[in-house]
């Protein structure tokens, strides 16, 4: 068993975990956090995205070792985020949301990407979320959800 | 799924991560970024007795560069390469190639080294840094060595590292002013393997055609004739020019198929185009 210590939203946190514990596991199974969700676990459908030291990151391919020391923010630790309140409201407007499974990886990636990109175009919005899968197939309306939120952000910074 | 029990250490240096390695009753793997090799442990594909984890060790982070090279540490990242957080040798060869491989909370953790170790055949990063005419310097219980990126790869998941050896990162030649690059893969969806790729990257000053096919059932590996027809031609026939790739598939990808053989042609002939465009 290893010792973990590391942030977890603004919360510094000590673990005993196993060597081969995934980062989405200790934050499921032991801290609560649920909003982290797991689809593949192994890296190919971003529902358990989420930001180590600010960087998107997919937590079932980090063993909670390698997080030692670092800062973990989960979707449940952007509930005051500003991006991330313009994005849920455009995601409820305009239903970027069917069963919901994918939705934290979505958000936490669409954050990612309007924080990278002012007001990106349709085309980059595709390219940046090409790694986020959502069965229910629901792209347009989340595509046009970060559209929407991008367009508002860069309104307010501008104005 | 989740990975079998192994054992997780994150050596201070180099030299400790080295002696690390050096156990001839455990499988030991070195962890960089984990991208690849967390997902094989969780896939349980590759069975692993002791993780020795370098994704820290300041040295591998080392960049610096010369007039005439980019040194890039093995543990830069894909992302900072993207982002052009790091000097690029390559007049944006490198931060499009690296912007295209698969998504950016991979590219946020996966190193340019890792990518090498690993040698998966369809992998951006030996392919490109042969273009490039890329040296790799490793580091080992005897001391450094150097070796060329197109030596260094030797098959599907094979390299030329020894036990005990880490590489240390990419001596990269600066492309000239007036140098051309082409690039061009085929995946199924964006951000997944690659199924043809191929780099091509021309010198202004008489320096012979690099011609680079990537995505075969082996290696990446150099196509010669393909090369020495650009060297030769500023005119293209494309006759002729198919006839040199041909020529060379039969000798870097022998077992494709018909499919694959039309991939690979048109994913070269497309690089070649940017390149003479």
């Amino acid at each position: 068993m290893l010792t973990v210590t590391l942030t977890i939203n603004d919360d510094e946190q000590t673990h005993t975990v196993e060597p081969r514990t995934l980062l989405a596991d200790l934050l499921r199974d032991r801290c609560g956090l649920t909003g982290t969700h797991l689809g593949c676990e192994h890296g190919a459908c971003g529902a358990c995205t989420l930001e180590v030291d600010g960087k998107a990151t997919r937590s079932c391919v980090v063993l909670a070792a390698m997080c030692e020391g670092r800062s973990v923010r989960t979707i449940e630790g952007l509930r005051d985020d500003k991006i991330m309140e313009v994005l849920r409201r455009h995601f409820h407007q305009l239903h970027g949301v069917q069963c919901g499974f994918c939705t934290p990886g979505m958000l936490v990636m669409a954050r990612d990407i309007l924080r990278r990109h002012r007001k990106p175009t349709e085309k980059i919005i595709r390219h940046e979320l090409s790694g986020q899968v959502c069965r229910c197939t629901g792209y347009a309306n989340i595509v046009a959800a970060i559209g929407a939120a991008g367009a508002e952000l860069d309104q307010g910074a501008s104005s | 799924m989740k990975p079998a029990p192994f054992d997780y250490i994150r050596p201070q240096g180099v030299a400790e991560a080295i002696a690390a390695l050096r156990q001839d009753d455990k499988t030991v793997s070195l962890l960089a970024g984990g991208q690849s090799l967390l997902v094989l442990l969780s896939l349980r594909m590759a069975p692993v007795d002791l993780l020795v984890d370098i994704g820290r060790i300041e040295e591998l982070k080392t960049v610096s560069e010369s007039a005439t090279h980019v040194f890039l540490g093995a543990a830069t990242t894909h992302a900072m390469i993207e982002d052009g957080a790091v000097p690029d040798p390559s007049r944006g060869l490198m931060p499009r190639v690296a912007s295209a491989i698969a998504y950016r909370a991979i590219r946020n953790h996966g190193t340019i080294g890792g990518s090498v170790a690993l040698a998966d055949p369809a992998a951006d990063w030996p392919a490109c840094l042969m273009a490039l005419d890329a040296t790799v310097l490793v580091r080992g219980p005897a001391g450094d060595r150097r070796e060329a990126v197109t030596g260094f790869v030797q098959g599907m998941y094979t390299t030329s590292l020894q036990q005990g050896e880490i590489i240390l990162g990419f001596d990269i030649p600066r492309l000239p002013a007036g140098a051309r690059w082409g690039a061009a893969k085929v995946t199924r969806k964006s951000g997944a393997f690659a199924s043809a790729m191929a780099y091509v990257v021309e010198g202004c000053d008489g320096t012979p055609a690099r011609v680079i096919l990537g995505a075969t059932a082996s290696r990446a590996q150099p196509m010669p004739a393909t090369a020495a027809y650009l060297s030769q031609h500023t005119a293209i026939d494309e006759t002729e020019l198919r006839a040199a790739i041909g020529a060379d598939l039969d000798a870097v990808d022998p077992e494709a198929d018909a499919y694959q053989r039309r991939n690979h042609t048109a994913t070269v002939l497309r690089a070649i185009r940017e390149v003479r465009a």
